[in-house]
């Protein structure tokens, strides 16, 4: 009977992979897209005032609200905050993953991916929140600055506006140290395996050529491990647009936007404003994509 | 006379293994010159020190009479043809050609015009716009080429610029190369396994063997009168024969060689013209090669001898009937090249 089947499904391949890929596919189509589509036309409905109920009518309302001050601060401030980490982020991975893909021999490499992945075991949750005992006033960064007798630089720092705060626990610029330090390792597996698949003789080749090793990196090095970068960014933006644990562990009362999306839909009830909020990350994050499928970041993931 | 390349006592070393041991070499200006070698003989390590990829742990590297010991890659004239061509992908042809002009700060317009100068020099103009990717080995090789030449550099290197073409293309280009060297007049040094290869392109070749020089000479002079039984035997086909064997034949017990193409293959009872060396024996292996037949003839003693016969009249049949026949070997006694003399 059983084998019948087989035989019977063998050849028909069409209807094999059907049955293969029918479970994933409505995973993705009720769950993933369903779920999707429902946040989109939600966005459309808006909040009635004075009864508090949701009022299911199409309607730009939400989106008029969206575009006030208040909230595009909101926005620009989580936009600005990713930007700035996407950056940091690439600026440490660039020499980590040449590290990793130049010369580290097989046991140094073993050793650093390991320590790169390594932080992904424990919860993301505790790392948050080592961070904001890392960064108290009472915490070793104050402390090794102090005794290191920069604390006049620390207070310097934190007395500027928008980025500073009370502490390094409660500021813009703690939040940045965090999310750096929580996504880095998206950035640097795969700017490492897009500088691997750089031939070493293509270095060589640049040089040959007259390059120094300045203009070999320019033009050579850094364009071919632009896909590599293109990828992580995707993960670091993305992932700091719709974040909410770090700015709620480590901001001021300053909201992001991943804060906005749980305040509306939670205790303001506002489900049709949080959706409008969380349209924001997927629109700048699918026009994101289109720019990054150019630089060709998709054959580097 | 200065050399465009001059190595003196040069030793390169990886850990316990010692990939260059005390090669001292001179290249000639104008010199088509091949190293040649089985893998791991040196011979890429050699060319990289040249190029200035690698350091010599000792002895010094000359280019046209400066020391050019510890200058790094970007400060040499030199220019590389790579193994696997290294076009940089992400670049166009005309990018990838005039790399090297651009890095020198060249104007565009002067930039244009030498690229695609390079394109025709080396038979591809007009694919300037298109990827590497889009371009077969056999065209790659020849953008490699222009984006080496496109320097105009004293001494070009190539990398066994061939060893990835098959084996039509690799022939005709061995045509274009020498064609090249001769037209620009500059040193070229060509790394190589093909022995063939070595003998058809070079004016002079340099044998490589376990980091040593085995011999350095012209290509008649390396086939003619190999220095040892490792240039003998790696340079063609060659006979040697030592001891009893060579006492019967010679006289003298010492080792000498005799190419298979100069042993003429007789019937068992013809007798061989008078001074001449001849022995009789009996036909081991017989291998059809189309254009000409290898014999292997066991001989008395036991040695075994190679003889390569034109198939002028005999057909395949006719040679894998000759299997296990007995024959008369003869050959000129002029030919016997006594190793070491």
């Amino acid at each position: 009977m059983l084998s019948r089947l087989s035989t019977w499904l063998h050849v028909r391949p069409r209807i094999a992979l059907a049955l293969l890929l029918a479970p994933p596919l409505a995973w993705m189509g009720v769950v993933y897209l369903g779920s999707l589509v429902s946040l989109v036309v939600q966005s459309f409905f808006h909040l009635d005032d004075f009864s508090g109920l949701v009022v299911r009518r199409f309607t730009l309302a939400t989106y008029r609200d969206l575009f006030t001050r208040a909230h595009t601060d909101i926005v620009l401030r989580t936009v600005s905050m990713a930007a700035a980490v996407t950056v940091a982020d690439a600026v440490l991975a660039l020499p980590l993953g040449y590290y990793l893909a130049r010369y580290a021999g097989p046991r140094m490499r073993a050793a650093l991916t390991l320590a790169v992945l390594m932080p992904l075991w424990s919860s993301y949750l505790v790392r948050v929140y080592f961070w904001k005992l890392i960064l108290a006033r009472e915490g070793v960064v104050s402390w090794a600055l102090a005794r290191a007798g920069l604390t006049p630089l620390l207070d310097g720092l934190l007395s500027l506006p928008v980025v500073g705060g009370p502490s390094l626990s409660v500021s813009a610029l703690g939040t940045f140290v965090a999310f750096v330090y929580v996504w880095l390792p998206y950035m640097v597996l795969p700017v490492a395996a897009a500088l691997e698949r750089v031939p070493r003789s293509c270095l060589q080749a640049s040089a040959d050529l007259g390059a120094r090793p300045s203009q070999t990196f320019r033009y050579v090095t850094l364009p071919l491990a632009l896909p590599g970068l293109a990828a992580g960014a995707i993960f670091t933006f993305s992932l700091t647009l719709g974040d909410f644990v770090v700015p709620g562990a480590l901001g001021n009362s300053s909201l992001f936007i991943g804060q906005a999306v749980l305040a509306y839909q939670g205790t303001a009830g506002n489900v049709p404003l949080a959706a409008a909020f969380t349209v924001v990350p997927m629109a700048l994050m699918a026009a994101y994509l289109l720019v990054a499928r150019r630089l060709g970041a998709f054959e580097a993931l | 006379m200065t050399f465009a390349v001059r190595l003196r006592g040069v030793t390169r070393r990886f850990g316990a293994v010692t990939a260059l041991r005390d090669v001292s070499l001179d290249v000639a200006d104008g010199e088509y010159f091949s190293l040649l070698g089985p893998s791991g003989s040196g011979k890429t390590t050699c060319l990289r020190l040249i190029a200035g990829f690698d350091r010599p742990d000792e002895g010094t590297i000359e280019l046209h009479g400066t020391n050019a010991t510890g200058v790094p890659p970007y400060e040499r004239d030199v220019n590389t043809v790579f193994q696997d061509y290294a076009l940089f992908p992400h670049m166009t042809v005309a990018g990838n050609v005039g790399y090297g002009l651009r890095i020198r700060g060249v104007t565009r317009a002067e930039r244009e015009r030498r690229v695609e100068e390079a394109l025709d020099l080396v038979r591809l103009p007009g694919v300037g716009a298109r990827r590497p990717s889009e371009l077969s080995g056999g065209q790659r090789q020849r953008v490699a080429l222009a984006r080496a030449l496109v320097n105009r550099p004293r001494v070009l290197l190539l990398d066994e610029p061939l060893g990835a073409l098959d084996l039509k293309l690799r022939q005709q280009m061995q045509i274009e190369l020498t064609a090249l060297q001769e037209r620009l007049g500059i040193t070229f040094l060509h790394v190589t396994h093909d022995q063939e290869e070595a003998l058809a392109l070079s004016d002079r070749l340099a044998v490589f063997r376990e980091g040593r020089l085995e011999q350095v000479g012209t290509p008649a002079e390396v086939y003619e009168r190999p220095a040892t039984a490792f240039v003998a035997d790696f340079v063609g086909v060659s006979n040697l024969l030592d001891g009893p064997a060579a006492e019967a034949l010679t006289g003298s017990a010492r080792a000498f060689t005799i190419r298979p193409e100069k042993i003429r293959m007789l019937p068992e009872a013809a007798a061989a013209a008078p001074g001449q060396c001849s022995v009789t024996g009996r036909i081991r292996d017989v291998v059809y090669l189309g254009m000409h037949t290898r014999y292997v003839v066991e001989v008395a003693e036991g040695a075994l001898l190679t003889v390569v016969e034109q198939n002028r009249e005999t057909t395949s049949v006719d040679v894998h009937g000759h299997r296990g026949r007995g024959v008369r070997l003869a050959w000129d006694p002029a030919h016997n090249h006594v190793l070491g003399a």
